[in-house]
């Protein structure tokens, strides 16, 4: 009632004595959404946007670091990079697509019981997801070093299953070892980035009604309709958002394939970091970043498309 | 849908325990085939818990389950011929809206699953919303969803869980008078779970009460209100006023009471052959007035009224349809007398009254139960809504 009357009494009360001072006022537009816009926006163009369009001028100009660079607009740099450096590009994504899927799949039932089943162990359970954080990246990377040497526990068991064998069928070891080779980069990526696909997928089957599964059994739907169709469908925003926060980073990653890898697994990453620091061809390097970016952009819109979670965040 | 399984839903010696809890113990009941059933109490009395037993989506500890002659104590939620309309309504909020109805519809097979979802939809008047998302609707327009959802699979029963509590009172009274037209229209056995007294008076052929895990009676509104059979029944629907009474004399009719010194006379059937200490009860609207301000009228009026008190008028209001009294009798009870506003009868605050009732509108209760229990209950439900 209160908001009511408050909101009734302006018309009464202005109109005849302060509607002319009013107007001009009122004329004007309200700028503060723009001033608490502005600090995000000064930050985007100072360290988005120029480094940017420093980055697309670099990539067409020619030079050698010692005698300087000068703006050619040498297209033809794109032409070189691309076809000395695309089985990179390709194994970049299977490799990122590979690690996807596999947190994908890794991930789901996890966060699914922590959110749905967990109870008073959620909290827990959602600090250890968060827990390798505190230990630096290239740490834990390096670990897989030690996991997978070749005298340890983990490549005995995986020998005594024949897990090895399978692997080396599909080409995924190196002479027999787990270490040093695509099983081992895949493995790292993995394991990097599967707390991002445990949360976004954890916040969205949190908010998950559990009387909608109840619902589903209730109107004949077995356990395996019930996920097929309610519960894997109202859970994509967190799928699509896990996926993009996983295949993103994993796709321009360098240090899993270098600490993990061989000569034969060296991703995309590693190539722009090598061409930039070791190499210093700042003109490739550059334009294989603008081309990495250009890839990735144009698979994120497609996959957001079909993926058509507009209706469902 | 075939001979088989169709039939009663009978709960044989249901028991249900969380941990340390007993949310329902030992509770046998037998919904008959076709009837508009209501499980009323208070809230944590376990009728939710004995629905959701009934859908599959909790276990019982111990008893059996039967719909028919089939036992289907065992069989998961999604095997069982049993619809549930949920409190919160739980529409799929990626479906629309006649994806929602046919959702059953589609898991079990049935080839014109489009056509039936539209009937249904036709039915709660909404097959022009066919297109749209639970999330475009109304409160009352996704009760209507979550009904229509559950009636087109014709199950053998419907359990509606507070379907009208998130209802505002206007809305609730027309899906009342709705869903019962819906009820005789389609011919399904319905059970509806509510702790609205009055909605369960509106609606049911049969209502069972339920306090703390157990059935306090079984009946129709009328016997349910006018023979209520525990004091919280008497409590719980409606008010009542209960006198301590002991049992002086009987004959084959009439048994004579004693109430505080007074002769009160109540039918010989009401009460058991050994009982000789009870509530004798009345309802505040069968208590009529007489006093000084009265004429010839009212005294025609007690004419009948066999059971005469005095007392001090303590307490009048006026509701408009009726004045709602509180009168103090000798012994300081205080007794509720609703007079209906025809005109007749006034008393003022602090005037000397006389009230009677006919001996045949009194009930007996056991005297070893709280005269106040239910009673509270039913002032906080009352207030929730």
């Amino acid at each position: 009632m209160a908001g009511q009357v408050a909101e009734a009494a302006p018309p009464t009360a202005p109109p005849s004595a302060s509607s002319p001072v009013l107007a001009p006022r009122r004329a004007r537009r309200n700028y503060t959404p723009y001033l608490l816009l502005l600090p995000g926006l000064a930050w985007l163009v100072v360290f988005f946007v120029v480094p940017m369009l420093s980055l697309a001028s670099q990539s067409l100009q020619t030079g050698s670091v010692d005698s300087g660079y000068t703006m050619t607009w040498h297209f033809q740099t794109y032409v070189d990079a691309l076809s000395r450096f695309w089985p990179h590009f390709a194994r970049s994504i299977v490799f990122a697509g590979t690690a996807t899927v596999l947190t994908l799949v890794l991930a789901y039932p996890l966060a699914y019981f922590m959110a749905q089943k967990s109870g008073r162990w959620k909290n827990i359970l959602l600090v250890l997801v968060i827990a390798p954080f505190f230990t630096s990246f290239l740490i834990r990377t390096l670990a897989w070093q030690t996991i997978l040497s070749d005298n340890g526990p983990v490549v005995a068991l995986a020998r005594a299953v024949h897990l090895t064998d399978l692997l080396q069928l599909l080409q995924l070891t190196s002479n027999d070892s787990l270490m040093n080779s695509r099983f081992a980069v895949i493995c790292g990526l993995t394991y990097n980035f599967l707390p991002f696909m445990i949360l976004p997928l954890y916040a969205s089957l949190e908010r998950l009604d559990h009387s909608l599964i109840e619902a589903a059994g209730d109107l004949y739907a077995t356990p395996a309709q019930t996920f097929m169709k309610v519960t894997w469908p109202l859970s994509l925003p967190g799928v699509v958002g896990g996926t993009l926060l996983t295949f993103i980073p994993a796709s321009g990653d360098f240090i899993n394939s270098r600490l993990l890898g061989n000569t034969q697994t060296v991703m995309i990453g590693q190539v722009i970091d090598s061409q930039f620091l070791r190499i210093q061809d700042y003109a490739v390097a550059a334009a294989l970043s603008f081309v990495l970016m250009l890839i990735i952009t144009v698979m994120v819109a497609v996959y957001v498309r079909r993926a058509g979670t507009e209706e469902l965040v | 849908m075939t001979d088989k399984t169709s039939g009663d839903l009978k709960l044989t010696g249901i028991t249900k325990t969380f941990e340390t809890f007993t949310a329902v113990d030992n509770l046998d009941l037998v919904i008959p085939r076709g009837s508009f059933f209501a499980l009323l109490g208070p809230s944590g009395c376990g009728k939710t818990t004995t629905l959701r037993m009934v859908a599959g989506l909790d276990q019982p500890t111990i008893g059996q389950i039967w719909i028919g002659n089939q036992d289907i104590t065992d069989t998961r939620a999604y095997q069982r011929n049993v619809n549930t309309v949920f409190q919160s309504y739980a529409l799929f909020p990626h479906l629309s809206i006649v994806d929602n109805v046919a959702f059953g519809l589609r898991r079990r097979k049935v080839s014109d699953y489009k056509t039936k979802a539209m009937e249904a939809l036709e039915l709660v008047q909404l097959a022009h919303i066919a297109k749209k998302k639970p999330g475009q609707l109304s409160g009352g327009m996704q009760q209507r969803v979550a009904l229509a959802r559950a009636i087109v699979n014709r199950p053998d029963v419907l359990l509606l869980d507070e379907p009208l509590g998130a209802l505002d009172l206007k809305l609730r009274r027309q899906m009342q008078i709705e869903l019962k037209q819906i009820q005789s229209e389609v011919g399904l056995t319905f059970v509806h779970v509510t702790h609205d007294q009055e909605e369960a008076m509106t609606m049911a052929d049969t209502i069972a009460v339920m306090n703390a895990g157990r059935l306090e009676q079984v009946a129709d509104p009328a016997t349910l209100y006018e023979r209520p059979t525990s004091t919280f029944v008497a409590n719980f629907l409606g008010q009542s006023n209960l006198l301590k009474a002991t049992v002086k004399g009987r004959t084959s009719t009439t048994a004579e009471l004693d109430v505080h010194g007074v002769n009160l006379r109540l039918p010989v059937d009401r009460l058991k052959a050994t009982t000789t200490e009870l509530w004798l009860g009345v309802r505040p609207e069968k208590v009529r007035l007489a006093g000084p301000v009265n004429g010839g009228a009212a005294d025609r009026d007690m004419a009948d009224a066999d059971n005469q008190l005095t007392g001090v008028v303590v307490d009048a209001s006026f509701t408009g349809l009726a004045t709602n009294y509180l009168i103090r009798l000798p012994w300081g009870q205080e007794l509720m007398v609703v007079q209906q506003n025809d005109g007749t009868r006034s008393a003022a605050r602090g005037a000397q009254v006389t009230l009677g009732w006919a001996p045949q509108h009194g009930f007996a209760l056991s005297a070893d139960q709280d005269a106040h229990a239910g009673a509270q209950d039913q002032a906080d439900d009352s207030g929730a809504i």
